[in-house]
């Protein structure tokens, strides 16, 4: 582990992502926007708007993070930097550390702009603090970030990366409990919504933003995902492979 | 003096063909070693080898009495790939500088490396926006980042103008009278001229490792080109 690849590695991300103004301008705009969208569909019903509208907050970047850093180390991949950085004194974890800090800076910037939003002028009522609401859509960034990052690993094609967004986000969103109590699901769905990281990470956000505290369970929550993101970033080093056919 | 590089019996299967085919090649330190030989000879594959990310079948590659790829090499040997593998959204300098914090090596030697490849004028341009050769040379600088013992590059001189060309494989010749050992591919014998050594290679095998000289000798051609069909021919095909 060293402070100084990582490091250079995250500003070398931040670096390159100031080049791409709309990129950022997509990743600030486009959840404001959906987050607009949703206040005036749900106009007539905000209890509706209320009961989403709190873990959407999350689940935008959680989709986004995942598709820009799936593409970026696709990217990375195909272009042939990561081979020369593979012959380079920088440790695999490193260089996904260096990811994880640049993509969750992008993620809390993003997060803290649909929350300010959406607290502020679209007048969404959380229980909690939104400060835990920020916390929480971070986490969720990074989980996105780390889920993406491993993924990457199994896309040839910048194409197969974008498709991974429907076969692998769209399933959990499904299933999160953001669209019906996971309770009421098929047995079998609900049983299969806890194998899903996702879960865990809407289950936090659903307690801070109705119940107001995470409690015990919402703790586990957080703990889970936090592991999950680990996790997720442990495998993606190891799916780096230094020697390749 | 013990070899830079050593290479025994080395067999590569990229792609499901064989690439390299129990290739022995040795490389001296403090020399150019020029790697020979058309597309599709094994010249790339026999680099990726030497810097240690390419997977072999069997065999053996030891660079600096090391295995090749050993941790303990990775700030002693540098590459660069054939496509100029640099950040193209990014300026020279800004790919420089994440290179050198990588290496930690200090920022004057950006400076000089940026020199040195010539790129003083255009180094604080994004990388997208250069030329071919510029883009090249940019790559070039990276892999001079930190001093190395050993430098791999693979066709480093592709799209450049003759002058450049000249100013590079003059740089080259610097680094190698300081003791850096050099190992460059080319698919153009004119080249071979700025070797010291030559390896040349056809179908992933080893056709002869030689010098300029000893190979003009031996074909009684003056032609580079004409030697090594020569050679091809002796070889019986």
């Amino acid at each position: 582990m060293s402070l100084a690849a990582a490091g250079g590695t995250s500003v070398r991300v931040l670096m390159q992502l100031r080049r791409d103004p709309r990129t950022i301008a997509l990743l600030l705009a486009v959840p404001c926007l959906l987050v607009t969208l949703l206040k005036y569909v749900f106009v007539g019903q905000p209890a509706i708007f209320d009961r989403i509208g709190g873990p959407l907050l999350g689940l935008f970047p959680f989709s986004m993070m995942f598709l820009v850093a799936s593409i970026t180390m696709l990217r990375e991949r195909t272009s042939g930097t990561l081979e020369r950085l593979m012959t380079l004194p920088l440790h695999k974890l490193d260089l996904l550390i260096g990811y994880g800090v640049a993509f969750g800076l992008i993620g809390a910037v993003q997060a803290t702009v649909v929350s300010a939003l959406a607290l502020g002028a679209l007048d969404l009522h959380v229980a909690g603090p939104a400060w835990a609401v920020g916390a929480l859509a971070v986490t969720n960034a990074l989980l996105g970030m780390s889920l993406g990052l491993l993924l990457s690993a199994f896309a040839r094609t910048e194409f197969q990366a974008v498709e991974f967004m429907p076969a692998v986000v769209f399933p959990q969103l499904i299933l999160c409990g953001l669209l019906a109590p996971r309770a009421a699901m098929a047995r079998p769905l609900e049983l299969l919504s806890y194998c899903f990281p996702l879960t865990y990470a809407y289950d936090a956000l659903d307690r801070i933003t109705h119940d107001g505290t995470l409690g015990a369970a919402g703790l586990l929550d957080v703990v889970l995902v936090l592991t999950a993101i680990g996790a997720a970033l442990a495998l993606g080093a190891a799916t780096l492979r230094r020697r390749t056919a | 003096m013990q070899s830079a590089v050593v290479v025994e019996r080395l067999r590569v299967v990229r792609g499901g063909r064989l690439a390299l085919a129990d290739l022995d090649v040795e490389v001296r330190r403090g020399a150019i070693t020029g790697l020979l030989g058309p597309n599709g000879s094994g010249k790339s594959t026999l680099m990726r080898s030497i810097v240690g990310v390419q997977r072999i079948e069997r065999g053996a590659v030891s660079v600096l009495g090391l295995p090749a790829g050993a941790p303990e090499l990775r700030s002693r040997v540098a590459y660069t790939t054939q496509a100029p593998s640099v950040y193209g959204d990014l300026t020279v300098r800004e790919n420089l500088r994440y290179f050198a914090r990588l290496l930690r090596a200090g920022d004057a030697q950006v400076d000089d490396v940026i020199e040195t490849v010539g790129l003083a004028e255009d180094a604080d341009r994004v990388v997208n926006r250069l030329s071919g050769g510029q883009r090249a040379r940019a790559a070039l600088a990276t892999a001079l980042i930190g001093s190395p013992e050993v430098l791999v590059l693979d066709e480093p001189t592709v799209g450049l103008d003759p002058v450049l060309r000249r100013d590079l494989w003059a740089h080259l010749a610097e680094l190698a009278a300081r003791g850096a050992t050099l190992i460059v591919s080319s698919h153009v014998m004119d080249e071979a001229e700025r070797c010291d050594d030559l390896v040349l290679l056809r179908e992933g095998a080893l056709l002869a490792a030689t010098t300029v000289g000893a190979l003009r000798r031996q074909t009684g051609e003056d032609d580079l080109d004409a030697a090594l069909l020569a050679l091809s021919a002796v070889d019986g095909r």
